[in-house]
């Protein structure tokens, strides 16, 4: 019999079973305290040793943060609702198919039976030099390894890169975004609420964090409201194999219409940016039109209008070109 | 000081069994080192090839991205837990053995019993169900086709209530 190596460094677990038990933990421990929702993005950390937290609070038995229940004016989503049950829970897949297609498109039946909404949306990314453990500019160090002559970019950013390159692996944060939910933020002190679009952060504002939770905050629930509920809706994420991948990129829409015309529409897109990128300016290019060719490259020209390619990821550009285009020619009701 | 190690109380396979364990211990690392049940395996242990795919209250679960507390109080079923209680093979074993779906045979655990996860909740899944299923476990003897055959003999199976007799007959039929 072989020697079994224990791959995962111990650490002090911890196990609340109420959300102010898990509160009081996370502001007790602060910095050192590593998030356990379902375990997706964790234990791949642990595993490598790339990161090694000597606290983790495992949020599994907080019953407050599970459950999916219709609200007066929309849906609340504890952060701890599977990824199965958002793709399947009838209030979501009647009323936002968009986000239940989302949720569907994560990974492996497994996967999206044990992670979670949350943990979907706060991940990390999954740069491999940074995930490897390489000291680069997000893990606090000063170099991007996946931006040099040699480096293999090709599944990095096209938009937004400030030092870092690395992109939001997230499939269910652009819907969310394109469907205007707002998300609880609480602490032991204080509860606070951001929309889904301000809940992510670029490299330029923090090259360090993902989301804007900060030590000793935990996302405790996603609302979603009314306003878009029923409306015709796109989604479609390309990736290199149909189960498991992390996208090449996605897009959701989401387009209020009447007698033929835009009259509002949201649209984000994910996996070309640090954050998932809202595209605000063809949404306005797109209001109060109807949809035809010229419309479409034109505003296929702006969606990409930014773009900086790196060396192995042009294609990206003419991806979200067409994605973007297909969101607004194939929207489904 | 915190505890180094816990105990540990499973229901694996219908029986309740207790162990001493590290306390970040996978559920896969406690049923294979400190329950000898080397069934599932142990692959990329990261959660990205299905391996070691075992059934939480029967639905497919990654055990090794699975701490082992969260198993405790489920019902864990692994691939030594398919067969009947007196060695009769379950009918998807058995489909396997017939179809030759298992190659060099790593992977098989892990994929009976994402199978048997979906012919427990849907008896007659379609061909694209069952690719869906099983999206989740790879097979790099690229043996799918194979395995799919196997599946859909074995609902076939499941859905006539005759399971026992129809194996014996298919039995004699092949040797």
């Amino acid at each position: 019999m072989g020697v079994v190596r224990d791959m995962m460094k111990p650490f002090e677990l911890f196990q609340p079973t109420e959300l102010d038990g898990a509160l009081d933990l996370l502001s007790r421990h602060g910095s050192d305290a590593w998030i356990l929702s379902g375990g997706m993005d964790t234990f791949d950390w642990l595993k490598d040793r790339a990161k090694q937290p000597s606290v983790v609070v495992d949020l599994g038995g907080v019953s407050e943060l599970k459950g999916i229940e219709g609200t007066e004016d929309g849906i609340r989503i504890g952060a701890m609702a599977s990824l199965t049950e958002v793709a399947t829970h009838p209030e979501i897949t009647s009323r936002y198919p968009l986000l239940a297609e989302s949720a569907e498109k994560v990974a492996t039946p497994q996967i999206r039976q044990q992670g979670t909404l949350g943990g979907n949306l706060c991940q990390d990314t999954r740069c491999w030099y940074y995930r490897s453990g390489w000291p680069c500019y997000r893990a606090g160090g000063n170099i991007c390894y996946a931006n040099t002559p040699t480096a293999l970019n090709r599944e990095h950013c096209v938009f937004e890169a400030n030092r870092c390159v690395a992109v939001s692996p997230s499939d269910t944060a652009p819907a969310l975004i394109a469907l205007d939910a707002r998300m609880t933020i609480r602490s032991r002190r204080s509860e606070r609420t951001v929309e889904a679009e301000d809940f992510f952060l670029g490299p330029a504002t923090d090259i360090t964090r993902m989301t804007v939770l900060r030590p000793g905050e935990l996302l405790t629930e996603i609302h979603v409201p009314q306003r878009w509920a029923g409306q015709s809706y796109y989604f479609e994420k390309v990736a290199d194999r149909k189960a498991w991948d992390f996208a090449l990129a996605n897009v959701a829409a989401t387009f209020q219409r009447q007698n033929g015309r835009i009259q509002d529409a949201r649209i984000c897109v994910g996996a070309v940016a640090a954050k998932p990128l809202r595209l605000r300016n063809v949404e306005a290019a797109l209001r109060g039109q109807s949809v035809d060719n010229s419309l479409l490259e034109q505003v296929g020209e702006l969606a990409v209008r930014n773009a900086r390619p790196l060396r192995q990821n042009e294609y990206k550009v003419s991806l979200t070109r067409n994605l973007v285009k297909r969101a607004i020619r194939d929207a489904r009701t | 000081m915190a505890p180094t190690h816990r105990i540990v109380r499973l229901t694996v396979n219908g029986d309740t069994r207790t162990a001493g364990v590290p306390v970040h211990y996978t559920l896969l690392e406690t049923l294979r080192y400190a329950m000898g049940l080397t069934g599932s395996k142990q692959g990329c242990d990261k959660g990205d090839c299905g391996a070691c795919t075992v059934l939480l209250n029967g639905e497919p679960r990654l055990s090794c991205i699975t701490p082992v507390w969260e198993a405790e109080g489920l019902d864990v079923v692994t691939v030594e837990g398919l067969a009947g209680p007196d060695g009769a093979l379950h009918p998807l074993q058995d489909e396997f053995d017939l179809h030759g779906a298992a190659q060099c045979g790593f992977c098989t655990p892990g994929i009976l019993c994402s199978a048997a996860g979906l012919l427990a909740r849907n008896p007659r899944p379609t061909r694209e169900e069952i690719r869906e299923a099983l999206s989740g476990n790879l097979c790099r003897c690229t043996g799918y086709t194979k395995i799919y055959e196997a599946v859909e003999a074995a609902a076939a199976r499941l859905g006539s209530g005759d399971a026992e007799r129809e194996r014996g007959e298919r039995k004699e039929g092949v040797s």
